[in-house]
């Protein structure tokens, strides 16, 4: 569910990963990137599993970068396995 | 028996006690970490000496080197509840600069016992593995974390040893914080840094930083007592308890219907009925067992009692050995009704620093109680609820919680449907599984 964690099924895709203790559920990145972020019942979000596709890639930089309290992060991708 | 292996230095160093004389003693059989006849008292430094001999020291880079082969070749995994392989963690903080050890007795888990049971009874052994994992990683301080219980026996079992020497380990010792969370890796490190034993961002890793911005070896007690002793006696030895897959021994802490609640100490793969029996047989019948810890699984008695207690032998049921807990759940005990109150005891213990832990817990708790009491509308919400909580922390903590619901839906599922009809099978007027009251929390 998080990006942090499990296998990407795309080896190579950049993940977003949210730090949850920074994170107090503004939730501007599900309205930025609905593609790949979604609000679980109490407003914080939950971030895809299967990484950041190229012609998402702007608008997940746009998406970090927007985050008031700064808790997202863009991470390369693990390499295929 | 095993001889030691080649290229373990042993030590002999002047104002530390020697070897007493005469034969060193034969590696122990069963209990390896536990005293073989409790007396109640922790070991004292003569007595721990006698009975295993010196510790194994590091003096030289070939030692070192040697040293680290047994443990990776023992098959060490951390025995606080997530069974990761001990030598890669040793390897890796070596790997780094200026590292520091922490020995992990916090044990907030509150039906486990294991570890303040070591602490009390075997303090010399712990510090033995604390100081060779310190000179195995180049670290030159071991914190040692004792639960509040057992900060006595271990703060007198380190001044027994004396000041160390110029360039030798230092041993500290700090009373571990309250609280379920408090016991987590970064927790303690948050703990003995800032006096907050909350958990901190999962990164960096603490064998990246950890203590002070330093490369950071955390290890649980038991794993540090298990280490000292592959010191001395090498991987052979430790392998010759346990399974191929699954080496060593494992303290346990068995409780609920036994008629001797005890802490001890079996070979990994030993059948949960022959465990039960150390503890004294079945006070009742036994409907389920609570396996792991709180953060642990159920499993139904009939499903697990032949199994043996590893990771592989209980993976068909869903549960693992975890931090080593055994809690028997009688059959006149409502399954439901004590998994609500511990969710809601694991609910209260969030750090509250994550949202979906603090309220996604706090949600999974309500509707749990919700099904003890007979009302079962909620459970596709419930399950929703855990799809949303699991792994959504900067720790484990919702993990656990998700883990044992999960495993009570699947265990107690008649239950549901007995309460649904509007009975139910709990008639024992106290609870099984300990829970601090609210206001200890």
């Amino acid at each position: 569910m998080t990006a942090a964690s499990g296998r990407s099924p795309h080896p190579g895709r950049p993940l977003i990963r949210v730090d949850p203790i920074a994170c107090a559920g503004r939730g501007l990145c599900a309205e930025l990137l609905p593609e790949l972020i979604t609000l679980d019942d109490w407003g914080f979000p939950m971030i895809a599993d299967r990484g950041v596709p190229p012609h998402l890639a702007a608008d997940a930089r746009a998406t970090v970068k927007a985050c008031p309290l700064l808790a997202l992060r863009l991470i390369p991708g693990p390499g295929p396995t | 028996m095993t001889r030691a292996p080649a290229g373990l230095a042993r030590y002999a160093r002047a104002g530390q006690p020697g070897p007493p004389p005469g034969r060193p003693p034969a590696p122990p059989a069963l209990p390896r970490l536990l005293p073989a006849a409790p007396s109640g008292q922790p070991a004292s430094l003569a007595e721990h000496l006698t009975r295993y001999g010196p510790r194994a020291a590091v003096l030289t880079e070939r030692s070192r080197v040697g040293l680290l082969r047994e443990v990776q070749e023992s098959g060490l995994t951390g025995r606080g509840g997530a069974a990761f392989p001990a030598f890669v963690k040793l390897s890796t903080v070596a790997a780094g600069r200026d590292p520091v050890v922490i020995a992990n007795g916090t044990e907030g888990e509150p039906a486990s016992a294991k570890d303040k049971v070591l602490l009390t009874s075997s303090p010399h052994l712990v510090l033995d593995g604390a100081v060779l994992a310190a000179e195995l990683t180049g670290a030159r301080q071991v914190i040692v974390v004792a639960h509040r219980d057992a900060v006595a026996a271990v703060s007198a079992a380190a001044a027994e040893r004396g000041r160390p020497g110029r360039g030798r380990v230092q041993i500290t010792v700090r009373a571990a914080a309250g609280g379920f969370v408090a016991g987590e890796a970064r927790a303690v490190v948050n703990w003995l840094s800032r006096g907050r034993p909350v958990p901190t961002a999962a990164y960096p890793r603490l064998f990246e930083r950890g203590l002070g911005g330093a490369p950071t070896l955390l290890h649980n007690v038991e794993t540090l007592a298990h280490l000292a002793l592959i010191g001395r006696y090498g991987a052979a030895w430790f392998r010759s308890a346990g399974t191929p897959a699954e080496p060593g021994s494992m303290l346990v802490t068995v409780r609920g219907a036994v008629r001797v609640p005890s802490v001890l100490e079996v070979g990994l793969g030993t059948p949960l009925q022959d465990i039960l029996e150390l503890a004294g047989g079945p006070s009742a019948p036994v409907q389920a067992l609570l396996l792991g810890g709180y953060f642990g699984s159920w499993a139904r008695a009939e499903e697990v009692i032949g199994q043996p207690f590893s990771a592989a032998g209980l993976a068909g049921a869903g549960a693992a050995p975890g931090a080593g807990l055994i809690a028997a759940l009688p059959a006149d005990a409502c399954g439901l009704a004590e998994t609500a109150r511990v969710v809601r005891y694991l609910a209260d213990s969030s750090a509250g620093q994550c949202g979906p832990c603090l309220f996604g817990l706090d949600a999974v708790a309500g509707q749990v109680e919700q099904l003890a009491r007979g009302e079962r509308d909620g459970l596709p919400l419930l399950r929703r609820w855990l799809g949303q909580v699991d792994r959504r922390g900067a720790c484990a903590h919702p993990d656990g919680a998700v883990r044992l619901v999960r495993s009570a839906l699947r265990v107690f599922a008649s239950e549901l449907d007995q309460h649904d009809q509007g009975w139910c099978r709990g008639t024992r007027p106290d609870p099984v599984l300990p829970v601090p009251s609210r206001r200890d929390r």
